[in-house]
């Protein structure tokens, strides 16, 4: 990834360079270095600049996603600003209404935060913490699994199926994540197995 | 998508059909204005509504929705009779002249061999004539009556231009233009590109609505060049990356399939992927599938995959239907035969069809989970919304885990787009509140299961406890080692067998290319058709170098495009038989005497000699099909068949309801409603402004877009006392929805079989969850049937009635 010459730096000092010149060609050093001065720093220049791609349509247009605090640093990093990614060959820094509003997608007030269950018959939400979610969906997994596993058909083949628990892969979600699915689905013999392609 | 976005500025004529480009994928679309405003280039769209695509479009063919295969036959037989066929493509890239078996037949929308109690065909009639030499039967002449030409002139021989207005409603001389113009890309001078999305695949036909403008796109010459192809612009971010990573019920990795119940053992199994090729000379490239599934097992088992256990074959589920598809995990659990369910960033209470039948299917599950960044209808389907979820929670007994992921900002990894680039990303916001990312999730899920099962035994517990799992933190496997076992790696050292001093690949190396994956275990790849992007060299799909220097789009070193970072497929048939580019204009690969060279990876070995070997490699035939022998479930040509519920009857089998292979479960089949009681024919689509259910919960985009509306025409207004504005009802035989009308000059009646079929456009958006506005999304009203080869559901074709009524809440 080269994140040295980074298009906030490059405004940066291509910023300076302007100036420099106009002070030379028109002899108002003084006065020229003391505007430039008082112009306040673009904002976004103190942000962490990420590239990224669109989560949305299959264009996959190239995003940049301004951020306060640095991930890679170790700090908490807030995202405070989207953009189109000008280097992108596709979208050529362009985005649509759907991709311009991103950051209100990231910090939607519907984002879930917490692991919730809701129990049978219950109208509502509570929250569980992640070990006792992990470990409750474990069992019903095992459970119905070992309960319902057809190891082996009528005519005696070995078929190693399991068809009671399904499980449905997503449509934004990364290749690595879809291969670390694909081991733990299929390894449990699950069949029941579909993505979004589907509909 | 065959080409790239960025290949459409090299076209002459763009077909929007099937899709709406100019809305659903506006950065996309940027490419067709480039071609229109620098080359010339002409923009047709074909569809039910006047489209932002259509706005912009030199001319807009109205057509009535599910009646495209009538339409594109008719342009085949345009093209035949007006003799606008690219005739030495045509010839030699294609099966036209293949021989085929005499005892099959069509007759009346049916071809030899159906079963109506089955729904479905004995399919062994529709093969080749294979000679004594174990090759198909060709006559180059094309003058055998059995060759696959003649069998497709008379094929598409009815579908005239009267035939196409009467079934279609599109005015015949508006038909005529449209047929004119595509027969004009015949010119090997001229290409043209097919963009279609989710207005073709919604069908129950889908797959017959692609292979339609496919023929035509193989008889004008317009695949593999540039500027041409079949251009699939798919919906979402990854669908494309799911799919290929084997993500669906009967797949593996990279295209491969998982074994049936017949297939008793890996013999049997391989024994029906052998590929032989089925001509003389030709690469029948899925010859080499050993290799790539014993790669595959390595990966998914390492050590625990062996000769001696067949690769760990019996890991494997085998399957005893087709697929358990989505349309069939509902029913089952509909019907009482499944415990759990695990949905990974997908609402299916939005996303399938009769919402009614889905809320019921989760009601009778023991436990559901959800994994996503946002609140879904369907992690609260159990909660009471009034009229928009009328449901009584105290009688669900469904457990329900809501966990919540990261979203794009908070996650790295690759995607891969329409045009198969791959694309690395990097996380730029810390995850809100507890927010996980999925392969955390899922590894916790594996790693709890494989404790519990090392701890207290149960069924089959073998490839749980065995499956690999190289990562340095068990807990967390990194982005960037599952993207090194996608791409491969070398499992054991092999030694150069031409000289064993030299080592031919070593221990612990990344693969540089498939072409090295073997079959006797040395070699491991979760998805072969990855292997390249992240090699020795580095992670190649983080490459950003955007130059182009041919000019031409390639953007050859910008991320990294399978397979092989080939950007056109098929590009062997940019170049004549002899190797020469077709248009030296439009040069992508020529043969220079000794190899094929130019600025894509050629789509055929490099040494491989013109007129003798074929363009079309993954194919045994070498060449691509006009006739699809038993791949296809309803036939080997597409047949114009009605949507199960269609506003009027099949003219040319006017018996057959539906597409006639298509599997219906029998509760649905009654669940299916008539013209006499909901007459009008209604279609859904996405706006511009919305990104499917999630942007209910982007405030700027449910300000943009708020309320939930349906679109009708001016005169069915009149007819039934609707006003611009006013609330309406619109019912199916599934379901119940209210609207604000928007009565539109975009939509006008379409002259069916001489009768006006009015259309009702219902956009999909809306639920009971988010920051926007309340309201009802179409899969209330669509029928739960799917195509008959994928099951893809038919959203874009069914029936509805309409009313004036009163606005939610208020008493009617």
């Amino acid at each position: 990834m080269n994140m040295e010459l980074s298009r906030r730096h490059f405004l940066k000092s291509a910023g300076a360079g302007v100036a420099g010149t106009a002070i030379g060609a028109f002899g108002f050093g003084g006065i020229e270095e003391a505007h430039a001065s008082s112009v306040r720093a673009f904002k976004l220049i103190t942000m962490v600049e990420t590239r990224n791609t669109c989560p949305y349509c299959s264009v996959a247009c190239g995003i940049i996603t301004y951020s306060k605090g640095d991930l890679r640093k170790g700090e908490t990093a807030e995202l405070i600003h989207v953009e189109g990614d000008v280097d992108h060959p596709t979208n050529r820094g362009t985005l649509c209404p759907k991709g311009a509003a991103l950051l209100d997608f990231a910090k939607s007030e519907t984002r879930l935060k917490y692991p919730m269950v809701r129990k049978p018959g219950s109208d509502k939400f509570e929250r569980i913490s992640w070990e006792a979610a992990l470990d409750r969906i474990a069992r019903h997994l095992k459970d119905d699994r070992d309960r319902n596993f057809v190891a082996k058909n009528n005519e005696g083949v070995t078929v190693n199926r399991w068809t009671t628990t399904g499980f449905l892969g997503a449509s934004a979600t990364t290749n690595e994540t879809a291969f670390v699915t694909y081991k733990v689905v299929r390894s449990a013999g699950m069949l029941v197995f579909d993505n979004q392609a589907r509909v | 998508m065959t080409n790239s976005w960025t290949d459409i500025q090299n076209t002459d004529l763009v077909v929007i059909m099937g899709g709406n480009a100019a809305e659903a994928h506006p950065c996309g679309f940027k490419w067709v204005t480039e071609a229109k405003a620098n080359r010339g280039a002409k923009l047709i769209v074909v569809d039910p509504r006047f489209t932002r695509s259509a706005s912009v479009a030199d001319v807009y063919a109205p057509i009535r929705q599910g009646t495209d295969i009538a339409f594109l036959l008719g342009v085949i037989r345009h093209c035949i009779a007006t003799d606008r066929i690219q005739w030495e493509y045509t010839k030699a890239f294609t099966n036209a002249s293949y021989l085929v078996k005499d005892g099959f037949t069509y007759a009346d929308g049916l071809f030899t061999g159906y079963d109506e109690q089955k729904r479905d065909y004995d399919r062994r009639e529709w093969e080749y004539q294979i000679g004594p030499d174990g090759f198909a039967l060709v006559d180059e002449t094309l003058q055998h009556p059995r060759c696959v030409w003649n069998l497709l002139k008379a094929h598409v021989d009815q579908y005239t231009p009267e035939l196409v207005e009467r079934i279609c409603g599109t005015p015949k001389a508006k038909f005529l233009q449209v047929a004119g113009m595509i027969a004009e890309t015949s010119s090997p001078q001229k290409a043209m590109t097919s963009m279609y999305a989710l207005g073709w695949t919604q069908h129950s036909k889908g797959s017959q609505n692609i292979r339609a403008m496919a023929m035509l796109q193989l008889l004008l010459g317009n695949i593999g060049i540039r500027g041409g192809g079949m251009n699939a612009l798919r919906g979402h971010s990854n669908i494309q990356g799911l799919t290929d990573v084997g993500l669906m019920s009967n797949m593996l990795p990279g295209y491969l399939t998982l074994p049936t119940e017949k297939e008793v053992d890996l013999p049997t199994y391989m024994g029906s992927r052998g590929f032989k090729p089925l001509r003389p000379n030709q690469v029948s490239y899925w010859q080499n599938y050993g290799k790539f599934f014993v790669s595959l097992m390595k990966a998914l088992y390492g050590p625990a995959a062996t000769k001696d256990n067949n690769w760990a074959f019996d890991y494997l589920p085998k399957l005893d239907v087709p697929a358990y598809d989505i349309l069939r995990a509902f029913e089952m659990m509909n019907e009482g035969k499944m415990t759990g369910y695990v949905c990974q960033g997908f609402n299916p209470m939005q996303s399938f069809p009769n919402r009614t039948k889905i809320t019921s299917a989760l009601s009778k599950l023991k436990f559901l989970v959800t994994m996503d960044p946002l609140e879904t209808e369907t992690s609260r389907f159990w909660e009471n919304h009034g009229e928009y979820n009328p449901v009584d929670p105290k009688s669900i007994g469904t457990e329900v885990f809501q966990l919540p992921t990261t979203c794009f900002a908070e996650d790295e990894g690759a995607l891969v787009n329409s045009g198969r680039w791959l694309q690395w990303h990097w996380p730029g916001a810390t995850p809100p509140g507890e927010a996980r990312n999925d392969i955390w999730i899922m590894a916790q899920l594996h790693l709890r299961l494989k404790a519990l099962y090392a701890k207290e035994g149960g069924a089959f517990p073998d490839p749980i406890l065995n499956v690999h799992w190289p990562y340095h933190d068990k807990n967390e496997p990194e982005p960037a080692e599952v993207a090194k076992e996608l791409n491969g790696y070398v499992v054991e050292t092999v030694a150069d067998p031409a000289d064993p001093t030299k080592v031919l690949l070593e221990k612990g190396k990344q693969v540089a290319s498939f072409g090295v994956l073997r079959d006797d275990g040395t070699t491991a790849c979760g998805c072969w058709i990855y292997a390249g992007s992240f090699t020795e060299a580095g992670n190649i799909m983080a490459r950003r170098d955007n130059a182009d220097p041919s000019g031409a789009g390639m953007h050859a070193n910008w991320s990294f495009s399978w397979p092989a970072n080939r950007r056109i497929l098929y590009n062997r048939a940019s170049a004549d038989r002899d190797g020469k580019a077709w248009d030296p204009s439009r040069k992508i690969i020529e043969w220079d005497g000794a190899k094929w060279a130019g600025i894509d990876v050629p789509d055929i070995p490099p040494t491989a000699k013109p007129r003798e070997v074929g363009p079309f490699i993954m194919n045994p035939e070498g060449v691509s099909r006009l006739f699809a022998r038993g791949m296809m479930r309803e036939g080997p040509f597409p047949v114009h068949y009605e949507p199960f519920e269609a506003p009027i009857a099949n003219v040319i089998a006017p018996k057959i309801r539906g597409n006639p292979a298509s599997r219906v479960f029998k509760n649905d089949m009654a669940a299916f409603g008539d013209a006499a009681e909901f007459p009008y024919a209604a279609t859904s689509y996405r706006l511009t402004e919305h990104f499917h259910y999630w942007t209910k919960h982007v405030w700027v985009n449910a300000v943009l877009q708020p309320e939930f509306f349906v679109e009708i025409s001016e005169e069915l207004a009149r007819e039934k006392g609707i006003v611009l504005g006013g609330w309406v009802r619109v019912w199916s035989k599934r379901g119940s929805v209210k609207a604000k009308a928007v009565v539109t000059k975009r939509i006008r009646p379409l002259i069916c079989d001489g009768k006006a079929v009015h259309v009702v456009g219902i956009p999909i958006h809306w639920g009971f969850t988010g920051v926007a506005k309340k309201g009802w999304n179409p899969n209330m009203l669509g029928p739960f049937v799917g195509d008959a080869n994928i099951e893809t559901p038919e959203f874009k074709a069914f029936l509805v009635n309409i009313e004036a009524t009163t606005p939610p809440g208020a008493v009617a």
